[in-house]
């Protein structure tokens, strides 16, 4: 039963790990860049919602909403100011310039919020369902956290196969010049891109302050690095890859802490990965990389 | 005047790829490019189509200056490339390409007949509408490449090198299928290495040496060049 009750809650943690894996694959498959200020797209999300409902008293749901809002605005504008201007620089200074923006966005919380943990509200309480006699209790939120990742991933599956805005972002994916031959806007792709990963953000900061309610201007940076390797354990650049990669990755950390230590759980964590990457170095599901002649 | 090249030069660096060169291309024309590997015959079709950018100089395409314009604004003009290597979307399956090609066209119904008159043009694509491009052989990848190109509706085609890779009966056949394409009024700009080929089907001809147009003329003139006829046509 226990090992049952930790299942689930490793699901829901990485399910969290899931949608924030979603805008480091879906940038890195776009953009060919790491976006390693995304965990921190993550922290403003929690801000934003922590004083939507704490300060402002707004209703749970519109909160979220209005964190999406200003997470997709703000991955919108971190583009365009500190990525766009790199389009034909090399890697590394796009790479450099990411962890520049991510260290900006820590220090501006510190300044305007302080660096002081806040208590995150309760935003939803659904409360638990007892099965088995009561022998088994799950938290209805993480049940939700759950649905919810599996809905994002269905509608964006979805979005990118169906639409032509997401077919159009598949070309660009493959080869931007071709894909701006057949009049494709490289650059509102990326834009778009950028959004649709900082909205899901929002979402993964409100989940994952929900079950974890602490709010600082770090908060994002571990979340951050476990759902990128969430990324890189499913094959970077894979949608498919980056929902079962972060799914895996919450229920080894969870199963880890249950069951071998709690202190050692990031170690064993990242072990696998290591171990994943010498046997399988483009992921899970990552495409081979072949050279073209 | 359909396209008006003056005065195109480009740059890599301090290397001077094309030097002033200009050129035209009438309406209903098919004009060849010719010259070896490396003479800069893809760097004219990128500048063409705004992927890289000249010094100077201007393009007139159907009137209108281009050559400051973004690549993804010339493409509704009427003005489509199919560049070298094919470059389909491997990932993507042959009818995905295909509505890549009409992406910037609103005009449902068109879309819908062009698609049939590609798919009639190349029956091989209607085959295998639902597999992906990168499983189809080098000749099926350049139909689609054209196939997709003229789901744009174009008015005037660059093709770069559309007989690179292929057997010689498949060479013959896409030639076939370039003269008929411009029997239906399109405009067509041919660049090629395989000058015999490009030669038999243009009405004029430029043949471009070292970032340079050193020769010009109707496509039977240039081909009975002496010059041309040791260099390039052996």
């Amino acid at each position: 039963m226990d090992f049952l009750s930790f299942l689930i809650t490793g699901l829901g943690l990485g399910s969290v790990y899931a949608i924030i894996a979603l805008g480091y694959t879906m940038v890195y498959g776009i953009a060919k860049m790491l976006n390693f200020a995304h965990g921190d797209v993550i922290m403003i999300g929690a801000y934003v919602a922590f004083f939507a409902v704490g300060k402002f008293n707004m209703p749970s749901l519109v909160a979220v909403l209005f964190s999406v809002l200003v997470c997709t605005l703000l991955g919108v504008l971190i583009e365009r100011l500190a990525y766009k201007p790199l389009r034909d620089a090399s890697t590394l200074s796009v790479l450099i310039t990411a962890i520049g923006v991510s260290y900006f966005l820590q220090n501006a919380a510190q300044i305007l919020w302080g660096s002081d943990t806040k208590i995150f509200p309760t935003m939803f309480d659904f409360g638990n369902i007892s099965l088995f006699n009561g022998q088994l209790q799950i938290s209805l939120l993480t049940l939700i956290t759950i649905l919810v990742c599996i809905v994002i991933m269905v509608v964006l599956t979805l979005f990118i196969n169906k639409t032509k805005t997401g077919k159009a972002m598949r070309a660009c994916s493959e080869d931007k010049a071709t894909a701006q031959l057949m009049g494709i806007n490289v650059d509102t792709t990326i834009s778009i891109t950028f959004a649709i990963g900082s909205g899901l953000a929002a979402i993964a900061s409100v989940l994952l302050c929900s079950t974890y309610p602490a709010v600082n201007p770090t908060l994002g940076s571990m979340p951050g690095i476990k759902a990128f390797t969430a990324a890189v354990f499913g094959g970077i650049g894979s949608i498919p890859g980056a929902f079962i990669g972060g799914l895996l990755l919450g229920v080894l950390e969870t199963l880890a802490k249950a069951y071998i230590s709690s202190q050692m759980s990031d170690a064993i964590v990242f072990l696998v990965l290591i171990i994943v990457l010498l046997i399988k170095p483009t992921g899970l599901l990552g495409k081979k990389i072949s050279e073209k002649v | 005047m359909l396209l008006e090249v003056k005065d195109m030069n480009v740059y890599y660096g301090v290397i001077h790829a094309i030097k002033n060169v200009s050129f035209e291309v009438n309406q209903g024309e098919i004009v060849a490019l010719i010259g070896a590997n490396g003479a800069g015959k893809t760097s004219i079709m990128h500048t063409i189509s705004g992927l890289i950018h000249s010094r100077g100089g201007s393009i007139q395409f159907d009137g209108q200056e281009i050559s400051k314009m973004a690549p993804h604004k010339i493409p509704g003009l009427g003005l489509i490339q199919v560049p070298e290597g094919r470059h389909v979307f491997t990932e993507m399956t042959v009818m995905e390409n295909l509505e890549m090609g009409a992406y910037l066209r609103k005009d449902k119904e068109n879309i819908q007949k062009d698609l049939e008159r590609v798919f009639k043009r190349f029956s091989r694509l209607e085959e295998r509408k639902n597999q992906l491009a990168g499983t189809l052989s080098g000749g099926e990848q350049q139909m689609l490449a054209m196939g997709r190109a003229l789901m744009a509706n174009p008015k005037l085609l660059l093709l770069d090198e559309p007989s690179m890779g292929l057997s010689p009966i498949l060479v013959n056949e896409i030639f076939d299928i370039i003269k008929n394409i411009n029997k239906d009024g399109v405009t067509v700009l041919l660049v090629e290495q395989n000058a015999n080929k490009a030669l038999s089907i243009a009405d004029r001809a430029y043949v471009l040496e070292t970032g340079n147009i050193t020769i010009s003329g109707p496509a039977k003139e240039v081909a009975d060049n002496p010059k041309v006829r040791e260099a390039y046509l052996g």
